[in-house]
């Protein structure tokens, strides 16, 4: 039985010196079958177990990680939450997902430290304005707050900001997420699994899938480092690997997997209270509760397994900074990592059955995922359950790729995440 | 940051340097005569393979040249660098699970 | 026991030793730690400056804000960071073992509050019990409103030092460079690696943290090369090295990350240790040196780690290597009493040391159930008292340490025997083992292998080729097999380079000690259950203690990497150099696993902290990214424009007269182009010049219209598109000659679709015979349009510029103001335009003379704002304000210039099932039904307006102004299924609930008949 965490707990526990904490999930051994296999340990994977317990029922589910719980892009992330997006689907799926992140804490009892500093995103030309403008417009008649904020207002909401004529990139306005901001990336995974595991979820990690078991376009079960296991239906969450996974499957998916860097710095004093982005000077910028900056990076262009980013990356990205903070200069980089984004054409996630029966695939997340993890597992989850997509996740299903109905978020989200 | 052996500068930085995705696919020569579908993975199906895959380069910052690599998207390793229109060289396309 | 003192009061250094160190002692300098003003010597570092004037509380930690002091001398330093100089020169977590000393450096300790000695934040120590790893998961839940408010006091807790709030006016730099062989580490080893490359003829770069060449050699005070001090062999190894022209030895420079195939990046602190009115005119702060080298030796040493006992983390608690460097290198003792507690031989390297200089050593504490090894045998001869199979298990002091207890321990090291003996010391020093500096090999994705013997990791296959590591980095610990390792590399790194190394004259002399035998314990046991009363602590920066990694277990964080999250172990400034294998054994002993099924922490770079300025260098301001101005600029500054950016092009955006705001200026240079005649600077527009029997093939096949027939002298609009069927980009091309032609393209997309055409030419139609050359910056290109547009140019030009002569949609080669030019009568005003085309170093004085030859018809220069609103006037649209890579050509109601007789790039993705689809967003024309009301740009279109969210929205505005000639707003829109809906009434709903009701109409206001263009 799993403990309630609160103060209370917390000092009652205090005076057995924490001896007698619980484990926040079990470690089972795998069963011979389960109704839903839900492939991958990530932030997505989890909240997808944990809707599947919670909202449909279905409890006799196990995730199954090759590594370690959060280690892929859950754990690598810049944390930044907002709904802002300028397409319908988009805004409708994210918004879902920041309705869900503002009761996330109390829902799992374990808090995932959400914070609503807000989110700003720069215009630094007419160009940028007239898109903000759009995406603000959107976004309100959407029921996604965003407000614009002219250069005086972004000083006002940010101080630091450097407003200086003659710099190479005038800040020339923002839009303003009021309720986006940043939350603890590990804690989700874990805040999930606690959750999952305590509705009966098997959480098993260091467990590869090697393989799927398909008869008659049916899905059978999964092969794994720790043997076979049946399933009813398999839901795969494996961003970074999609298309290994796909491929095991015996179908190709649209995406491309690249490498993302990000990177903090040591950690100050309270400087920045926000969330800033630019698309144009590419980077963003948050300052974590530790006290570290934490930096967001573009992509690597090319193909990349390696987890690892290349230098020019960061020295594009710490210009950047520099260029919107030269009080920043001094600061020193204290590290600085890569993950792996699976990224679709038209810079949207897939959510979709496939051409496997009982084969669902959530992927294609690029460089937005985090900021989904709840809206993307409830979604998820209803599809699995429901062998039907969820209404919101419905447009973002494969066959939008012959169609030609793509949901195309270069313009206005594909730089800054 | 790789190293990538331009066939007609030598060895470039990385950053010199765009990139096409996979190599060797041709362009449909009746459009109209595919699928949707068909016409859809000509269009989005790129080859991701984690292990050796072929792909294209162009040297956006020198000659301008197109030309193909054959790399390992794990460890970078470039095992081959070949020209516009030649076969790809004959070497193992490891994969990594 | 140093006492605190007096403000202002000078210290006379009583911890220096009278004589030794590599210090010039007939200098001092002059340095304020706070509020107190200390000397110190050239060649010290603020920690040995510190220790030599008795100072040893430092700092305060993270999270419980206990004293701590200098732990290390060196980049591991996790406790003495210190905030130096003052705004806008600060710079926060600064380790005091790394910054040099000048005179007049001024550094505060950091995180406390008021003061150093007293730090209100100390309660949290109190409070500890309260505060276990992950603490803050459980809690700050309820109200669920109320965490943002515990969120600020958690923040104000955490942070180290203050960022600067003042822009930095230092400079930097950054340089490439390229080598045969990159050393890192100048010890022993890749001294003696740089010595056998470099002779042997490579290019050699050596990279070394330090101010000083030698490595672990200065520490030491009685290690022999050949017979004779090893730093003189290591002098002479520097002047060899120095004197070569193939060898840079770069000192103060970190090689701090791995890259892909032999590329390194390499940060040097150029001016830091300088004081400020010495720092050299023009010399950069910093330099990141990015370099691509052929071989890379890493001999970047080994780093020892701390035993992990009760309340280990007192200010005069020191690694054991740390006070026999203060010792030997900068004639620092480190206390007057000293007890060691040691796992290995090598502590007592530091108790003989210790004892010679006349420390009075009150104990070796040894946990090994007998002191062996040849130092162990030389402190019995030299009469050391000795607790052998002991362990230290508490120890006492305020703000330094005082007393420790040390109790034998049991055969298994899990627990002791009674509460022990106590013993007085003010200075503790601390030797669990060495762990080799495997950074660089891992971050170049080396595997490792776990030696048992020596309890560590060694670095196993390098992933990438031409990578070695050496010395105590690979494992090779004593002095002999350091340089035998080095030149062997050396000796091999030149063979793959092609060169040979002979074989060196003589053999070099030296001992070959090791820190065997070792008796590792990753946690000392106390007469207490761990967590029970003092702390153990791992990472003594973020506070973590050997009962939180515990915790963390428990709690079913079992991962490594959970741990480390979850506790923050390793996650310091100092990333867990000092703490992290002690780390991984308690957890490897609690799970009871091998230490190498635990699995290690990824290692990432970079080493130690780099600047964000270093990674900047001079892409600063106005650098960050190149401006493009045309030729034509200077007259625009002159003339008032002010400018926009598009892309890197500034462009002018509109020419204010006094008094006059944006609206009114645009309406004034619109109507005097409709009116009489405006003149525009469009150098920007991208142009191309396709040359080649196929070019009008090309043609064919990138743009939707068909080219063949198009006859030389004339001009053709095209409209060009991806392979999935959308708008990429338009512009006008004409025929210069049978084979030629001149492509435009818009401002932005210049160079995509050069990119885009060769992509399809090289990869896909090699066999078409077409070069494709940028033009762009070759000429300026200025339009004159409005009905005096031919007057003033007939003033200027040699051509017949009669309609008959030169038809719209035509061009010719002419000269205008003397200049060759060519001259398109093309217009995206909808008046009759010219768009001249001179030599780019031309475009001054033909603008010019065109100018001055207009006045008497009131000429008027337009910017870009008033060209976007005379366009919107006639319904053209601009690729990317009514495209936006989802908007096709029957998106666009351009139906007419898409062929259907041939194939082009995009076509068939147009036959899609949503292609057809009729309710798909078009072009169409908006006009308010109040006309003095403009809409907003990208204002949102709805049918019916509600007060529930979300509103089904049907499309956008695209373009909006107030036109001066329809004297009313008008707007362009993409609207669903907009063309069944002309007549009908769309909203267009504000910020604040008003909602403007508009009718959609033909997106076509001004001239219907395009009578003005032909005119």
């Amino acid at each position: 039985m799993q403990a309630r965490y609160s103060f209370f707990s917390l000092a009652r526990n205090a005076l057995g010196y924490h001896e007698n904490w619980p484990e926040a999930w079990r470690s089972p051994e795998p069963k011979a079958s389960y109704d839903v296999v839900v492939v991958g340990g990530g932030g997505h994977g989890l909240a997808t177990a944990y809707y599947l317990a919670k909202e449909h029922g279905i409890t006799n589910v196990a995730v199954i990680e090759r590594g370690w719980l959060g280690g892929g892009n859950t754990g690598r992330n810049t944390t930044i939450v907002r709904s802002n997006y300028l397409w319908d689907e988009s805004a409708a799926l994210y918004e879902h997902a920041l309705k869900l992140w503002e009761g996330l804490s109390q829902d799992l009892n374990y808090n995932v430290m959400f914070s609503q500093r807000g989110v700003m995103n720069l215009a630094h030309n007419q160009h940028d304005l007239r898109e903000l403008q759009r995406r603000i417009h959107s976004n309100r008649l959407n029921g996604v707050d965003s407000e614009f904020l002219d250069a005086r207002g972004v000083k006002e909401f940010c101080p630091i900001i450097d407003l200086r004529q003659g710099g190479r990139y005038p800040v020339l306005g923002a839009s303003l997420q009021r309720r986006g901001g940043t939350a603890r990336h590990d804690a989700v995974a874990w805040g999930y699994a606690r959750g999952a595991d305590a509705r009966g979820v098997d959480i098993i990690q260091n467990c590869p899938v090697t393989g799927f078991r398909i008869s008659n376009g049916r899905i059978q079960g999964v092969e794994t480092g720790r043997g076979y296991i049946e399933a009813k239906k398999v839901a795969v969450v494996t961003a970074g690997h999609s298309s290994v996974m796909a491929g095991l499957a015996g179908f190709r998916l649209p995406v491309h997997s690249l490498p993302l860097q990000a990177l903090v710095s040591e950690p100050v004093k309270p400087v920045i209270d926000c969330v800033v982005m630019s698309n144009a000077v590419h980077a963003y910028v948050s300052q974590s509760d530790k006290g570290e900056l934490v930096i967001g990076a573009g992509v690597d262009k090319y193909v990349g397994y390696g987890q690892r980013g290349s230098l020019p990356v960061t020295e594009e990205t710490l210009a950047a900074i520099c260029e919107l903070f030269p009080i920043f200069r001094r600061m020193r980089m204290l590290r600085q990592w890569g993950g792996i984004v699976d990224t679709c054409p038209d810079a949207s996630p897939i959510i979709s059955k496939t051409p496997v029966q009982g084969l669902y695939f959530n992927c294609g997340w690029g460089t937005g995922g985090f900021k989904a993890t709840p809206g993307s597992g409830w979604v998820f989850a209803h599809t699995v359950a429901n062998d039907n997509p969820h209404p919101l996740a419905a447009p973002f299903a494969l066959d939008r790729f012959t169609s030609g109905y793509l949901i195309d978020e270069h313009g206005a989200a594909a730089v800054a995440h | 940051m790789l190293l990538i052996d331009c066939p007609h500068c030598g060895p470039r930085a990385e950053l010199e340097f765009s990139y096409g995705h996979e190599a060797h696919i041709e362009r449909p020569k009746a459009p109209e005569a595919l699928s949707d579908a068909e016409w859809a993975d000509y269009l989005f199906l790129r080859d991701n393979t984690k292990g050796v895959i072929l792909e294209r380069w162009v040297h956006s910052h020198g000659c301008r040249r197109w030309f193909n690599v054959a790399r390992d998207t794990v460890t970078y390793e470039i095992l081959a660098v070949y020209p516009m229109g030649a076969e790809p060289p004959a070497l193992e396309r490891k994969t990594y699970v | 026991m140093a006492q605190s003192a007096p403000a202002a009061a000078r210290s006379s250094q009583p911890f220096r030793l009278s004589e030794g160190g590599r210090i010039d002692r007939s200098r001092s300098l002059t340095f304020r730690f706070d509020d107190r003003e200390l000397t110190g010597h050239p060649g010290d570092t603020l920690a040995s400056a510190l220790l030599a004037n008795g100072v040893h509380l430092v700092g305060r930690s993270f999270k419980y804000h206990r004293p701590r002091g200098i732990v290390t001398a060196g980049a591991e330093e996790p406790n003495a960071l210190v905030q130096v100089g003052r705004d806008p020169r600060t710079e926060p977590n600064v380790r005091a073992t790394q910054l040099e000393l000048f005179d007049g450096l001024g550094v505060s300790s950091q995180n406390r509050w008021p003061s150093l000695e007293f730090d209100v934040g100390g309660v949290n120590n109190l409070l500890s019990r309260f505060l276990p790893a992950g603490f803050y998961y459980k809690t700050f839940m309820w109200p669920a409103a109320a965490w943002e408010t515990y969120e600020k006091a958690i923040r104000q807790a955490a942070g180290l030092g203050l960022a600067p709030s003042k822009p930095d006016p230092d400079h930097y730099d950054k340089t490439f460079a390229h080598c045969d062989l990159l050393v890192v580490g100048a010890g022993p080893a890749g001294l003696s690696a740089a010595l056998t490359a470099a002779r042997a003829g490579a290019r050699v770069v050596v990279a070394e943290q330090d101010f000083l060449l030698g490595g672990d050699l200065l520490s030491d005070r009685t290690a022999k090369i050949d017979g004779r001090p090893a730093l003189e062999w290591v002098a002479e190894a520097e002047a060899e090295l120095r004197a070569s022209d193939r060898v840079r030895i770069l000192t103060r420079t970190i090689c701090f990350a791995a890259y892909d195939h032999n590329f390194f990046a390499l940060h040097e602190r150029v001016t830091d240790h300088l004081a400020p009115a010495d720092r050299p005119e023009g010399l950069p702060r910093h330099r990141l040196w990015k370099l691509r080298t052929k071989q890379a030796i890493f001999a970047t040493g080994a780093i020892e780690r701390p035993l992990v006992f009760r309340d280990n983390d007192r200010p005069g608690i020191l690694l054991a290597s740390a006070a026999r460097s203060y010792l030997n290198r900068w004639g620092v003792r480190a206390g007057s009493e000293a007890v060691v507690f040691t796992g290995n031989d090598s502590g007592y390297a530091t108790a003989l040391d210790l004892k010679a200089v006349g420390v009075r050593v009150n104990a070796v504490v040894d946990l090994r159930a007998a002191a062996e090894g040849p130092l162990s045998e030389a402190a019995k001869a030299a009469g050391l008292r000795i607790l052998a199979g002991h362990a230290v298990t508490g120890t006492e002091g305020d703000k330094r340490i005082a007393r420790l207890r040390a109790a034998p321990l049991d055969a298994d090291g899990k627990g002791v025997r009674g509460s022990g003996q106590e013993i007085a010391c003010d200075l503790l020093v601390s030797s669990a083992g060495w762990s080799p500096t495997v950074h660089l090999h891992c971050q170049a994705k080396g595997s490792l292998a776990w030696d048992e013997a020596h309890a560590c990791y060694l670095p196993d296959r390098s992933m990438q080729k031409g990578q070695a590591v050496i010395g105590s980095a690979a494992g090779a610990f004593g002095l002999a097999s350091c340089l035998a390792g080095g030149e062997a590399a050396g000796r091999e790194a030149a063979g793959a380079l092609g060169l040979e190394a002979k074989a060196s004259r003589k053999k070099t002399q030296a001992e070959d000690r090791d820190f065997l035998p070792m008796r590792q314990l990753y946690c000392v046991p106390s007469d207490k259950p761990l967590g029970q009363g003092g702390k153990h602590f791992v990472d003594q920066q973020n506070d973590v203690t050997a009962a939180d990694l515990l915790l963390a277990l428990r709690e079913g964080y079992r991962s490594i990497e959970h741990v480390k999250r979850y506790t923050t172990t390793g996650m310091g400034t100092d990333q867990g150099k000092l703490g992290n294998l002690n780390a991984i054994g308690i957890v490897a002993e609690r799970l009871g696993l091998p230490l190498p099924e635990v699995g290690v922490t990824t290692y990432r770079a970079p080493y130690t902290p780099v600047s964000f300025g270093a990674f900047a260098g001079r892409d600063v301001d106005a650098l960050l990214d190149p401006v493009r101005t045309t030729p034509i600029h200077s007259w625009h500054e002159r003339n008032g424009a002010l400018f926009e950016d598009v892309g890197q092009w500034r462009r002018a955006w509109y020419y204010p007269k006094a008094g006059e705001d944006l609206h009114r200026a645009v309406a004034r240079e619109v109507a005097a182009t409709r009116e009489t005649v405006g003149i525009m600077d469009a150098t920007t527009l991208g142009k191309i010049e396709i040359v080649g029997p196929d070019a009008a093939e090309l043609l064919n096949r990138v743009y939707t219209n068909a080219w063949s027939k198009l006859e030389v002298g004339r001009c053709r609009y095209g409209l060009m598109l991806k392979e999935d069927g959308m708008v990429m980009d338009d512009g006008v091309t004409s025929r210069l000659a049978e084979d030629r032609f001149l492509m435009t393209t818009t401002t932005g997309n210049a160079a995509p679709v050069l990119a885009h055409l060769e992509e399809w030419l090289q990869t896909e139609w090699p066999d078409l015979e077409v070069f494709l050359t940028s033009v762009t910056e070759q000429f300026a290109t200025m339009t004159l349009s409005g009905p005096n547009a031919r007057k003033l140019l007939a003033e200027l030009c040699d051509l017949d510029l009669s309609t008959e002569a030169f038809p719209h949609m035509s061009w010719q080669e002419g000269s205008v103001a003397g200049v060759p030019a060519r001259i398109f009568r093309i217009s995206f005003t909808g008046e009759l335009s010219y768009e001249i085309n001179v030599p780019a170093g031309h475009g001054l004085s033909v603008w010019q003379a065109l100018y001055r030859h207009g006045e008497k018809y009131g000429i008027t220069p337009y910017g870009t704002e008033a060209m976007h609103v005379l366009r919107a006037e006639k319904g053209f649209i601009i690729v990317g304000q009514e495209t936006d890579g989802s908007v096709t050509p029957l998106d666009l109601g351009m139906d007419w210039i898409v062929s259907k007789k041939k194939d082009f790039i995009g076509r068939r993705s147009l036959s899609r099932s949503d292609m057809a689809d009729s309710g798909r967003k078009q072009l169409v024309g908006l006009l308010t039904q109040d006309p003095k009301v403009v809409l907003p740009e990208g204002g949102a279109l709805v049918e019916a307006m509600r007060d529930a969210t979300p509103v089904p929205m049907i499309g956008h505005v695209t373009s909006s102004y107030w036109s001066p000639n329809c004297e009313r707003s008008i707007a362009l829109a993409l609207v669903k299924g907009g063309r069944a809906r002309l007549g009908k009434t769309v909203l267009c709903p504000l910020e604040g609930g008003k909602t403007v009701p508009c009718t959609v109409v033909e997106p076509l206001f001004f001239d219907k008949e395009g009578d003005r263009l032909r005119a």
